[in-house]
C-alpha cells in the first residue's frame, strides 16, 4: 500500500494543487448537493466528463508499458460507436449493439496488434494507418451523417446515473479496477513490463511477446469501444467526424503527466488514471474559473509543460550533464570536428 | 541500385501508375490545368511536409505544424487590420516567430530530453491558443499585395496557371533537397536519426542539431503559414486542423522511415502529389464519397510501410 501511495504522490500532490488553484477561482468547488436521485456538483462533473479520457488512459498504459503507442483510440472510439448507434438504428436492441461495438474495438485492437507483433511495424507508425483510416470507416458506417438514434436504455450509459453517481464513471472506476486486478494479481503487468524494456530478452527467456503484444492492443482497443460507447450514448447520435477527436493526445499526456515512461517498462494504471483527471480538473477549472474561452488551449499547455518539467527527474541530472558537457566540448574542439566529418562520409556511402 | 534509394523508386511508380489509371479513367486529368491546380491547392502542405521530412529523418515529430499555420494566418491577418505595417515586413516578423518557437521546441527536446511527441504536443496546444486569443472569428485579408500574390502566375502551355504558390512550394523542395542532401547539417540530421547515441559518439553536436531541425520545421510551418494565407485571403484559428497528420502521411508515402535515418526529400513532394492525385480522382469521379479519401490514404501508408518492412528485410538477408 505504501508503495503504491508512494509511486503516485506526485500525481496526488498535482492534481491538489490543481484542485486549490482552481478552488480560489471558484470557492464553491466543493459543493455537492443531491438533487433528483443525483449527486450534482464539480468533482462529480470531473468524474463523469473525464470518463472518455481515463478510459483511454487505461489501456494506453499498458500500451506505453510496452514501448509502443496506440494513435488509433480516437478513430477506433469513432468506429465503436458509430457501430454502436447504426446496430440501434437497425432495431438489434441494446446488448447487441454493445456487443457489435466491443468486438469492433476488439478487431481494431487485434489489427493494430498484428501489424506490430507479427509484422514488427513500429507502433507510431502501425496504429497511424489506422488513425488515418479510421474515421473513414466510422463514417462509412454512419453513410456521412451524424446517427441519431432514441434509445433510453442505451443512452443511460451515457447519460444515467447509478446510487447518484454518473454511469461514465462508474464504467471506467469498474474497468480500471478489472485491468488493475488482471495485471497486478497475475503476473501478466510483469511481463507486459518486461516486454518493455527488452523485447528480445523477453522473447529468449520464454514469454510469448507475440500474442500478450496482440492482446495489449486489443485491451486498448477494448477501452477505447466503451469510450465510444460513452461518447455517443452521451449525446445520443454518432459523430464519426468529432468523436473522440483528439482524445488520443489527452490519454497519451495522461499517461505521461502519469509518470509512466513513453520508452516502456513500469507503469501504473493508478497514475495515468490520476493523470486523465488532472487533464479533466484543468479543463473543467478553466471554465469555471471564468477566464475568456480563447484562453483554454494556452493556460492548459502552460500547466502540461509546468507539469511535465516538474516531473522530470532527469532536469537537474541534465542541466549537470549539459554543463559537464559543455565544458568537455569547448576542451575538445578540433577532435570533434574531424569526428563530424568522418560521420559525415560515413552516411554518405 | 542501391536498396536504401528503393521506396523512393516505389514511390515514384506508384504515382506515374496512379496518375495512368487515372488518365485512362479521365483523359483531362493530364492537362496541365490539373496540373497547375494539383501544385497550388497542394503548396501549404508542401511546404510543411519539406519541415517535416527533416524533423522525421532526425527520428523525431513535428505535431505542433498544423496550429503553427493557423497562428501565421490569423496573426497576419490580424497585423494588417490594426497597423500599417508593410506585409513583406509582417511576413518577416512572423518567420522570425515561427523560427523561434521550434527552436524552443527543439530546445526543450533536448534539455528536458523529453519526448518530442509530448513537447510537441504542447507546442500544438500553444499556438492553437495563441490563435485563439488573437482572434476568434474569421479575420479577411484585403492587402493590395495579397490580391497581386494571387494573381501571379505563370499560363503554362495548354492555359494551365502555375501559380506564385506552386512554384514556392517547388522552390521550399528544392531547398529542402539541398540542406538535407548537400550540407554538413544534412548529414549530421541523417546521423541523429541513425541514432542519438552514435550520432554523438561521432562527434555530432546534438543539442545545436536538435535545435535546428525544429526551428527549420518551424520556419517551414511559417511560409506554409504565409502561403495557406494567400490561398485562402483569410486567418482563421480553426483553420488546418490535422494538417501534421497529412504532412506525416505524405512523409511516410514518400519512402521516409518514421524510425528516422532514412529517406530523400524528393519523396516527401511526390508523397504530396499522391495524396492531392487521390483528391483529385474522387472530384473527378463525383460519385465517391469524401471520407475514402481517409481509407485510400490509409491503405497507401499500410502498402507503403510493409513495403519498407520487405526491403528492410531484403537488406538483412544480403
Amino acid at each position: 500500500m505504501t508503495t503504491v501511495l508512494r509511486r503516485v504522490a506526485p500525481q496526488l500532490l498535482t492534481l491538489v494543487a490543481v484542485i486549490m488553484l482552481v478552488s480560489i477561482y471558484f470557492p464553491s468547488f466543493w459543493q455537492i448537493v443531491y438533487v433528483n436521485e443525483r449527486l450534482v456538483g464539480i468533482p462529480i462533473d470531473v468524474i463523469k466528463r473525464g470518463a472518455p479520457v481515463a478510459l483511454l488512459a487505461i489501456g494506453m498504459t499498458l500500451v506505453i508499458a510496452t514501448r509502443g503507442i496506440d494513435l488509433s483510440v480516437g478513430a477506433v472510439m469513432a468506429i465503436c460507436g458509430a457501430s454502436a448507434a447504426w446496430s440501434i438504428d437497425q432495431g438489434f436492441g441494446l446488448w447487441a449493439a454493445l456487443g457489435i461495438a466491443l468486438v469492433a474495438g476488439l478487431i481494431c485492437g487485434l489489427w493494430n496488434g498484428l501489424l506490430v507483433a507479427v509484422f514488427d511495424i513500429q507502433p507510431i507508425v502501425a496504429t497511424l494507418i489506422l488513425m488515418v483510416a479510421g474515421r473513414g470507416i466510422a463514417q462509412l458506417i454512419t453513410g456521412g451523417t451524424i446517427l441519431t438514434f432514441d434509445n433510453d436504455a442505451f443512452s443511460y450509459l451515457g447519460s444515467g446515473t447509478l446510487l447518484g453517481v454518473p454511469v461514465p464513471a462508474v464504467i471506467w472506476v469498474l474497468t480500471g479496477i478489472g485491468f488493475g486486478l488482471l495485471v497486478r494479481r497475475t503476473a501478466l503487468g510483469l511481463l507486459v513490463e518486461s516486454i518493455g524494456v527488452n523485447l528480445r530478452a523477453s522473447t529468449l527467456t520464454g514469454i510469448n511477446s507475440r500474442v500478450l503484444l496482440i492482446a495489449v492492443y486489443m485491451g486498448s482497443g477494448f477501452c477505447a469501444a466503451l469510450a465510444g460507447i460513452i461518447a455517443t450514448a452521451d449525446i445520443r447520435g454518432a459523430d464519426a467526424n468529432n468523436a473522440g477527436l483528439w482524445l488520443e493526445l489527452d490519454a497519451i499526456l495522461a499517461v505521461v503527466i502519469g509518470g509512466n515512461s513513453l520508452l516502456g517498462g513500469r507503469f501504473s494504471i493508478l497514475a495515468s488514471i490520476l493523470g486523465a483527471m488532472i487533464i479533466q480538473t484543468i479543463n473543467t477549472g478553466i471554465l469555471l474559473a471564468g477566464f475568456p474561452s480563447e484562453f483554454n488551449l494556452v493556460i492548459k499547455a502552460v500547466l502540461v509543460i509546468i507539469i511535465l518539467v516538474l516531473q522530470s527527474p532527469r532536469v537537474l541530472p541534465q542541466l549537470a550533464y549539459l554543463w559537464r558537457g559543455r565544458r568537455d566540448r569547448s576542451q575538445r574542439p578540433k577532435q570533434s570536428q574531424t569526428s563530424q566529418q568522418n560521420a559525415g562520409t560515413e552516411t554518405k556511402t | 541500385m542501391s536498396i536504401r534509394a528503393l521506396p523512393l523508386y516505389a514511390t515514384i511508380a506508384i504515382f506515374l501508375l496512379a496518375y495512368l489509371i487515372c488518365y485512362i479513367q479521365f483523359p483531362a486529368m493530364l492537362s496541365t490545368r490539373v496540373i497547375g491546380n494539383l501544385l497550388t491547392d497542394n503548396a501549404y502542405l508542401g511546404i510543411v511536409a519539406v519541415g517535416m521530412t527533416i524533423v522525421i529523418i532526425s527520428g523525431g515529430i513535428d505535431l505542433s505544424v498544423g496550429s503553427v499555420i493557423a497562428f501565421s494566418g490569423v496573426f497576419i491577418a490580424v497585423v494588417l487590420r490594426d497597423t500599417g505595417i508593410h506585409p513583406l515586413v509582417v511576413f518577416a516578423m512572423l518567420l522570425a516567430i515561427t523560427t523561434a518557437f521550434g527552436a524552443a521546441m527543439g530546445g526543450m527536446i533536448y534539455l528536458l530530453a523529453m519526448p518530442p511527441f509530448i513537447v510537441t504536443l504542447a507546442g500544438m496546444f500553444l499556438a492553437r491558443g495563441a490563435s485563439y486569443m488573437l482572434s476568434i472569428d474569421s479575420v479577411p485579408i484585403a492587402d493590395p499585395l495579397y490580391q497581386l500574390m494571387q494573381r501571379a502566375y505563370y499560363v503554362m502551355p495548354g492555359r494551365g496557371r502555375l501559380t506564385l504558390l506552386g512554384m514556392i512550394m517547388i522552390m521550399a523542395v528544392v531547398v529542402g533537397m539541398i540542406v538535407l542532401h548537400r550540407t554538413r547539417f544534412g548529414t549530421n540530421v541523417y546521423a541523429l536519426g541513425g541514432g542519438e547515441a552514435t550520432a554523438r559518439l561521432m562527434g555530432v553536436a546534438v543539442g545545436r542539431t536538435t535545435v535546428a531541425v525544429y526551428a527549420f520545421s518551424g520556419f517551414m510551418a511559417g511560409l506554409s503559414g504565409i502561403v495557406f494565407s494567400v490561398y485562402t485571403s483569410a486567418g482563421y484559428p480553426l483553420a488546418t486542423v490535422g494538417v501534421e497528420l497529412s504532412a506525416i502521411a505524405a512523409v511516410v508515402i514518400g519512402g521516409t522511415l518514421l524510425t528516422g535515418g532514412s529517406g530523400y526529400m524528393f519523396g516527401t513532394l511526390i508523397g504530396v502529389l499522391t495524396m492531392g492525385l487521390i483528391q483529385t480522382y474522387i472530384v473527378f469521379d463525383g460519385s465517391l464519397s469524401s471520407w475514402w479519401t481517409k481509407i485510400v490514404i490509409g491503405g497507401l501508408l499500410l502498402m507503403f510501410i510493409l513495403l519498407q518492412k520487405g526491403l528492410l528485410r531484403l537488406r538483412i538477408h544480403q
